[in-house]
């Protein structure tokens, strides 16, 4: 049989759907209901894709990183096991429970490890923990061949497949946890074939993103990222989003708002409209960031621990809802993939081009 | 009149049960999301509740007339040729899209993109009325047929968003408004409606009226700007400077 083509090696030149749901008061509820949203957007997606994130999952662990890896094979995993032992204290390891459905198919071997850094080798490399584990897993993505940290976050895991994502769900048991937050991603891959980690979210550390769009200035982005040290190994334009955001937000403690109106700054023509401090700021913020600026149709969700944020290209060229009841709030590509889970809602808002709609945490998640 | 509970059915036996039955009457119940409902039909009356999906009424053609109760989504009205329809709630984007006859009434608003690309040709005039207010990329592309924002919440202040008629050059807006929008591109001119304009206007603005039950007195009685193509310059420069 002939290999399957990755990412970036042949090109299908061909729409994607994203759902985000949050509980603003820390309430964990099930998996199911990020699948029920996302089923809904069914036609959207090809089966070439669907994943979901779920945050609040392991609060058993949630003092420790939990990885979610994919081995293509024994000689990846047993490579990637020893690079872990010898940096981290393995918690705890196990296999990721699957069901087996005759819609997924051809899954690699999938684990899930609890770590922490050890304590020797995190004051050698004189990084601070989370750069440390940001550059562990950077380095297994880049150079382990067939070993593919899928996620590496606190309290929180991507589950992610090659097919649709309500199979997706129903493969990965996703029923059986419960997490504050999910995203959820079914994908129309454009450009690029499908595979297992090339599905959606694209996550490190704590963040991760699902997106429906196509991102024109991916190369000039990744060129840039790339200096800082990140590797984007899956020629999916998503994964510079997620490190752009890492870049800027975790590294340079920039404010998530400031981030996105950097990410989907305003035209030079709109920002001379602005009275004199606002021009002033978003200026600077294009002069200064000239290289993080995203260009191409994109709805975006980002998960961080703390929320979550929507985000659409500046002259929104994909579709986003947002949709509010008590302390839940519903964010996702059509209003029904909102209304079925949430038939009553307080409050509907589109929001506007570039203008980010963030929703966090009101207390702090025990 | 035939009622169908649609739930989770598909957007394609929803489809064919409303082509293929003789009756040509609908109250579709429990809509989630379906699309392409009743694309390309001709002489159906279909009521919806719940929320219809991208591109409800595509291609719509003569005699067809669909009423939504609750909000819509995408591209609503997309390439429709002829028929009506009136939604109570909001729509999402590009409302109208490439529509070439027909007409649209949204009371709510509208999302971005509203009428891009609008066509008329002949008899065949499509007109987008919107009762609240109107996204960016108000009228894009606009080539002809009519798009009329009422602002009805909005006090008099200006019920477009951002870059409103860019790559306009045909076709007219009407913004029920004290104030234009302030970075309409070069190729757009503007003026106070006359007579004859609002004229042109009456009948639809009545079935607006008698379709939501407002009061047309409040609605006229308010300025209106008229935004056309300037014909002294139609080709100098197409779409906007960014």
């Amino acid at each position: 049989m002939d290999r399957i083509k990755k990412e970036g090696e042949i090109r299908i030149p061909s729409g994607c759907a994203i759902s985000g749901i949050i509980s603003k008061k820390g309430n964990r509820f099930s998996g199911q209901t990020a699948i029920d949203s996302i089923r809904l957007m069914h036609d959207r997606s090809n089966g070439l894709g669907g994943g979901f994130a779920g945050y609040g999952i392991y609060p058993e662990y949630k003092d420790y990183y939990a990885f979610h890896i994919f081995y293509m094979d024994t000689i990846a995993k047993n490579e990637c096991m020893s690079f872990l032992e010898e940096h981290f204290d393995l918690i705890n390891l196990s296999k990721i429970p699957t069901r087996k459905i005759p819609s997924i198919t051809d899954e690699p071997m999938i684990w899930r490890y609890f770590l922490s850094p050890l304590p020797t080798k995190l004051a050698e490399s004189q990084l601070t923990e989370e750069e440390y584990v940001v550059r562990c897993t950077i380095n297994v993505n880049a150079h382990i061949k067939g070993a593919f940290i899928v996620s590496s976050g606190k309290n929180m895991g991507v589950f992610k497949a090659q097919g649709y994502p309500e199979d997706v769900g129903e493969f990965y048991k996703l029923e059986e946890y419960s997490g504050y937050s999910w995203t959820a991603h079914g994908r129309y891959p454009t450009n690029t074939p499908g595979w297992w980690g090339g599905a959606h979210p694209f996550s490190l550390l704590n963040y991760s993103v699902v997106h429906n769009g196509e991102i024109s200035s991916y190369d000039a982005n990744r060129r840039y990222i790339e200096m800082f040290g990140y590797k984007c190994n899956l020629q999916t334009d998503t994964e510079v989003i997620t490190y752009m955001i890492d870049f800027l937000n975790r590294k340079k403690n920039i404010d998530l708002k400031t981030v996105a109106h950097i990410l989907a700054a305003p035209f030079w023509s709109t920002i001379e409209r602005m009275d004199e401090t606002k021009k002033l700021e978003y200026k600077y913020l294009r002069n200064n960031y000239e290289s993080f600026l995203v260009t191409g149709p994109f709805s975006i969700i980002v998960s961080y621990q703390n929320g979550l944020m929507a985000l659409n290209d500046r002259l929104k060229l994909r579709s986003l809802v947002v949709g509010e009841k008590d302390d839940m709030v519903y964010m996702a590509s059509e209003e029904e993939a909102i209304r079925v889970i949430a038939p009553e809602l307080d409050s509907i808002y589109y929001p506007k081009g570039g203008e980010p709609y963030i929703v966090e945490l009101e207390t702090e998640v025990q | 009149m035939q009622k169908i509970t649609v739930n989770h059915m598909s957007f394609k036996q929803l489809n064919n049960i409303i082509r293929d039955d003789k009756e040509d009457t609908f109250d579709l119940d429990d809509v989630h999301g379906q699309r392409y409902i009743a694309a390309g039909m001709k002489n159906k009356q279909i009521k919806i509740k719940g929320i219809p999906g991208n591109a409800l009424g595509a291609c719509l053609d003569e005699g067809s007339k669909i009423t939504v109760l609750n909000n819509c989504q995408d591209a609503t009205g997309d390439t429709m040729n002829e028929g009506e329809i009136i939604v109570y709630g909001n729509c999402g984007d590009t409302a109208g899209y490439s529509m070439r006859g027909g007409k649209i009434l949204i009371k709510g608003s509208a999302g971005y993109r509203a009428g891009i690309h609008m066509k008329a040709y002949k008899d065949e005039k499509p007109v987008l009325v919107i009762g609240d207010r109107a996204g960016s990329f108000l009228g894009e592309y606009l080539a002809g047929g009519i798009i009329i924002v009422l602002g009805l919440n909005q006090n008099g202040k200006c019920p477009v968003g951002n870059f409103c008629g860019t790559g306009m050059h045909g076709g007219k807006i009407f913004l029920r408004s004290d104030e234009l929008p302030k970075d309409l591109p070069k190729q757009v001119v503007t003026r106070k409606a006359n007579e004859e304009d609002i004229e042109s206007i009456k009948d639809i603005i009545n079935q607006f009226c008698c379709e939501f039950t407002f009061d047309k007195n409040i609605i006229f009685n308010a300025n209106f700007y008229v935004l056309e193509p300037n014909t002294t310059l139609p080709y100098k420069q197409h779409y906007t400077a960014i």
